[in-house]
C-alpha cells in the first residue's frame, strides 16, 4: 500500500524553524477554491522543500480543511515529503525500460558512494536519493534526473561521476 | 544563406542527450560571425536513438542529422553552410538519398505526431500554417452541428489511446445527451505507465493539438470548462501547455463566444498531478482534481452522467484528443482508411528496451508486431535473441517470439494475454529474465495500489512475497498453482482496472515462459543470469592472470589466492554481489 513509503522519522529540529508567514500568498491564493488542497500542499513543497508540521497547522486553520484528510492526501501522493531534503535532489529512473537496462546498478553504484539509503539524506545535507516510477526517458535508459537535469545511456561509473563533479562545483 | 534553415529538437530526451549544447553552441557559431541562417527550436521527432538531432534545410531539401554533439554541430555549420557541402554520413533521414535509418521512417503514418519534430510548439503561428486550428475554425465557419462532430468521431472509428479502447464519439454522446448547467472535459495526460512516452512527446511538441481537441470536444458536449490533468514529473509538458493556453487565449480560441459561435465559453486550466499511477483510472483522476486521495469511486454513475463536482464530465487521453483536429478536418472515411475493422487509425508506440532503434512509432493498425519491431525498430540490440515484447504496462502482459506475428489492433493484442494499453512496447533479449519481470511489475503495482480493495491491496502483496521467494531461490512446489490463483482472485474481486488487470505480467509470464518459473524453483537456476542469489560465479583458471583485483574489491574477502597465481571463490562465504565479475579485466570470472 501506498502508504508503506512514508519513513519513519517525523519530527526533527530543523523544523522548529520554519517560517509560516511564507505560506500567506499561497494561502490567499487557494483560500476559497474548490479542490485547493492538493495545490496548496504542493505550493508548500515548493517553498519548504517538504510539507513542515506547522504549515499543516497553519493551512489547517486559515483554509478550515482538517488535519487528518490532510495527512491522509500527504501520504497517498508520491510526490509529498515530510522530510527535509537535501540541496539537491537525485531521482534515478525505476520504470520498465530502465529496469530491464539494469537501473539497480544506478542506484546501488550511488547508494554505496554516498554511503546512504534510497529514500535517505546524506549528512551534510546535499544529496537525497529517490527512485522514480518513469521520467519519460526510456529511449535513453537507464536515466537519472538531478534537480532538473537528466542524464542518459548510464553506468553506474558515470552517475558517481556526475555526483562527484557536482561535489567539487559546491565545494568551490 | 538566408534561406538556410537550422532546427535543433529540444525534447526531454533531446535535451537528456545534449541537445541544449549542441543549441547553444550553433547560435553561439551564428553571432560570432553574423552569419544569416535561421536557427529554430522543434520538439522530439521520435528518432531518439539517434539524439541529438538537427535538422538542415536548404535550397536542395531537408537533411537530418543525428548523433550531433558540440564538435559535430561546428563541422556543419562549416561545411553544410559555409561550404555548402551536406555530410553525408552524418545523415540519418533526407528524401535525397538512401540513409540506413530509412526503415524507421517509411512505414510510418503521422497523424498524431504530424507536428512534432516540424513545429516548434511555443509558437501558435507555426500550429496555423501547418493546419491548426483550422478544424475549429471549420466548425465555426460552417455551423456544423454538436451531433454532425459526434457522428464523424463516432464513424472514424477511433477508440481511447489511453489503454481502456473505448470508442471515443460514443463517450462524447453520451455526455452529449447529459444535460446539466455545468460540464467538464478532461484530458488525461497522467501518463503513468513506466515505459510509454508518447504523452509527453505530443505534450511537448504540438500542444495546441491537445488543446484544439479538447476544444472540439467541449463544443461537441456543450462543456463548460477543461481540465488537464498533467503529471508533475513532466516539467516542460507543463511550461508549453501554459504557453499554448496564453497564446490560445489571446487568439480568441478560448474565452467567450469562441470563433462566434454564440454561447459557446471555453476555458482550460491544468491540474499537476502529485504521483499516483492509480490516478490514470477515470474515477480516481477526478477524486484527485477534486483534491482528494485518487482512490476510485464505484460505477455507474459513470463520469458522462455524474463525474467532476457531480457535473457530467468526459475524459479522454491526450493521443486521443491529438487525432481529433486531423479527424475532423480530413474527415472520418480518411481515418478509417486506415486500420483494421475494429481499430481503424494508427497508434503511436514507444519502441524501447533492447531494441536497436528506440523512440516512437506512429504505425497504421494492423502491422504486425514483428514489423514493428524488426523493421521499424531495426531489431535487438547486439544481435542477441529476442525473448519477449512487453505491452500495457503494469496492466499488460508478455508476449513470445511465437506470436510476433500477432497485429496490432485492440482485439488481437487482448487476445495474447497483453492489452494494447498505452502504446508501450518494451523489448526483452534472453538476458532479460521473466520471473523477475512479472516480480518488477507486481512490486509497482503492489506499491501503487490505493488500498481500496481488499484482494488488490493484500492479494498483490502476497503474489509480490512469493515472486521474491521464487527470485531467491526459496521457490517452492506449488508456488505457480498459487500465483495463478491469487491472479484469477484479485480480477474477480477489485473495483478498478489497476487491480483487474495487475496480475496480468504475472499470467502471461507463467503461461508463456512456464519453464523459467520451474527453472528457478526447481533447479534453483536463473536461466537468464539475473537474478543473483541464484547464480554461482567461479574463476576460470585459463584466463586469470592472479592480478589480485577481484580479490581485494571482494566485500567479504571470500576470494583467495596469491599474486600470479589462478585465484578461487569459496562459495560458502560468496555473497554473489558481482563486484569481481565487474572488476575483472580478463573476463575470467565466470557466472553459472
Amino acid at each position: 500500500m501506498r502508504i508503506a513509503r512514508i519513513s519513519g522519522k517525523k519530527i526533527t529540529e530543523e523544523q522548529g524553524q520554519v517560517d509560516v508567514n511564507l505560506l500567506d500568498s499561497l494561502i490567499e491564493k487557494y483560500k476559497d477554491k474548490k479542490g485547493n488542497l492538493i495545490p496548496l500542499l504542493q505550493g508548500t513543497q515548493d517553498i519548504f522543500g517538504y510539507i513542515p508540521i506547522e504549515a499543516f497547522e497553519k493551512i489547517s486553520s486559515e483554509v478550515g480543511i482538517e488535519l487528518s484528510d490532510m495527512y491522509g492526501v500527504v501520504t497517498f501522493y508520491a510526490q509529498f515529503r515530510l522530510n527535509p531534503v537535501g540541496k539537491h535532489i537525485i531521482k534515478v529512473c525505476h520504470g520498465t525500460a530502465c529496469h530491464v537496462q539494469n537501473a539497480n546498478a544506478i542506484t546501488d553504484a550511488l547508494k554505496e558512494s554516498l554511503k546512504i539509503n534510497d529514500g535517505e539524506t546524506t549528512e551534510d545535507g546535499m544529496f537525497t536519493l529517490e527512485s522514480v516510477a518513469c521520467l519519460g526517458c526510456c529511449s535513453l535508459a537507464p536515466v537519472m534526473m538531478i534537480d532538473n537535469d537528466t542524464h542518459g545511456k548510464l553506468t553506474g561509473g558515470q552517475a558517481v561521476k556526475i555526483i562527484k563533479n557536482i561535489k567539487i562545483k559546491e565545494s568551490n | 544563406m538566408e534561406n538556410i534553415k537550422v532546427i535543433v529538437g529540444l525534447g526531454s530526451c533531446g535535451i537528456a542527450a545534449g541537445a541544449n549544447k549542441v543549441f547553444e553552441k550553433i547560435k553561439a557559431l551564428k553571432e560570432a560571425d553574423n552569419l544569416k541562417f535561421e536557427l529554430k527550436k522543434t520538439s522530439c521527432i521520435g528518432m531518439c536513438y539517434r539524439e541529438p538531432l538537427v535538422e538542415i534545410v536548404d535550397d536542395n531539401g531537408s537533411y537530418l542529422y543525428g548523433d550531433i554533439n558540440e564538435k559535430k554541430a561546428a563541422e556543419l555549420i562549416e561545411k553544410h553552410i559555409l561550404e555548402n557541402e551536406p555530410i553525408k554520413s552524418y545523415v540519418v533521414q533526407t528524401d535525397l538519398f538512401e540513409t540506413p535509418d530509412k526503415e524507421f521512417i517509411e512505414d510510418q503514418v503521422k497523424i498524431t505526431l504530424r507536428n512534432c519534430g516540424y513545429i516548434d510548439p511555443e509558437k501558435i503561428e507555426e500550429y496555423e500554417v501547418r493546419g491548426g486550428y483550422r478544424a475549429i475554425r471549420k466548425i465555426a465557419g460552417q455551423r456544423i452541428s454538436r451531433l454532425d462532430v459526434i457522428q464523424t468521431v463516432i464513424n472514424s472509428g477511433l477508440r481511447g489511446r489511453g489503454g481502456g479502447g473505448f470508442p471515443t464519439g460514443l463517450k462524447w454522446k453520451f455526455a452529449n445527451n447529459n444535460k446539466a448547467d455545468e460540464k467538464f472535459i478532461i484530458c488525461n495526460a497522467d501518463e503513468g505507465d513506466p515505459g510509454a512516452f508518447m504523452d509527453r512527446s505530443v505534450l511537448e511538441g504540438d500542444p495546441h493539438a491537445v488543446l484544439e481537441g479538447m476544444i472540439i470536444g467541449a463544443y461537441a458536449i456543450e462543456a463548460t470548462g477543461g481540465v488537464i490533468y498533467c503529471r508533475a514529473e513532466y516539467p516542460l509538458a507543463i511550461k508549453r501547455l501554459n504557453i499554448a493556453i496564453e497564446q490560445a487565449r489571446e487568439n480568441g480560441y478560448l474565452g467567450k463566444n469562441i470563433l462566434g459561435i454564440d454561447g459557446f465559453n471555453f476555458d482550460i486550466y491544468i491540474k499537476e498531478g502529485a504521483g499516483a499511477f492509480v490516478c490514470g483510472e477515470e474515477t480516481a483522476l477526478i477524486a484527485s482534481v477534486e483534491g482528494e486521495r485518487g482512490m476510485p469511486r464505484k460505477r455507474p454513475p459513470f463520469p458522462a452522467e455524474s463525474g467532476l463536482w457531480q457535473k457530467p464530465t468526459n475524459i479522454n487521453n491526450v493521443e486521443t484528443l491529438a487525432n481529433i483536429p486531423w479527424i475532423l478536418l480530413h474527415g472520418s472515411e480518411e481515418y478509417a482508411k486506415y486500420g483494421t475493422e475494429k481499430s481503424k487509425g494508427t497508434k503511436v508506440f514507444a519502441l524501447v528496451g533492447k531494441i536497436k532503434r528506440s523512440g516512437l512509432a506512429e504505425v497504421p493498425m494492423g502491422m504486425t508486431i514483428r514489423d514493428v519491431i524488426f523493421k521499424i525498430g531495426g531489431g535487438i540490440q547486439n544481435d542477441k535473441k529476442f525473448k519477449a515484447v512487453q505491452m500495457g504496462g503494469p496492466s499488460g502482459g508478455c508476449i513470445p517470439e511465437h506470436l510476433l506475428d500477432t497485429i496490432v489492433d485492440y482485439d488481437s493484442v487482448n487476445a495474447t494475454g497483453a492489452i494494447m494499453g498505452s502504446g508501450g512496447m518494451v523489448i526483452m533479449d534472453e538476458d532479460t529474465c521473466m520471473v523477475d519481470v512479472a516480480k518488477f511489475f507486481l512490486d509497482f503495482t503492489q506499491k501503487e495500489s490505493c488500498g481500496k480493495c481488499t484482494f488488490c491491496r493484500a492479494g498483490t502483496k502476497r503474489m509480490l512475497e512469493i515472486l521474491t521467494r521464487i527470485t531467491e531461490g526459496k521457490g517452492e512446489e506449488g508456488d505457480i498453482e498459487k500465483l495463478e490463483e491469487l491472479s484469477y482472485q484479485i480480477k474477480d474481486s477489485s473495483l478498478c482496472g489497476l487491480g483487474q488487470t495487475a496480475p496480468n505480467p504475472v499470467l502471461t509470464t507463467i503461461k508463456y515462459f512456464r519453464e523459467e518459473y520451474e527453472a528457478h524453483i526447481r533447479d534453483k537456476k536463473c536461466p537468464a543470469k539475473v537474478c543473483k542469489p541464484l547464480l554461482t560465479y567461479e574463476v576460470d583458471p585459463e584466463k586469470c592472470t592472479g592480478c589480485t583485483v577481484c580479490a581485494k574489491n571482494c566485500p567479504t574477502d571470500a576470494i583467495d589466492g596469491a599474486r600470479k597465481e589462478v585465484h578461487f571463490i569459496r562459495q560458502d562465504d560468496c555473497i554473489k554481489c558481482g563486484t569481481c565479475y565487474t572488476k575483472c579485466k580478463f573476463d575470467a570470472i565466470k557466472i553459472y
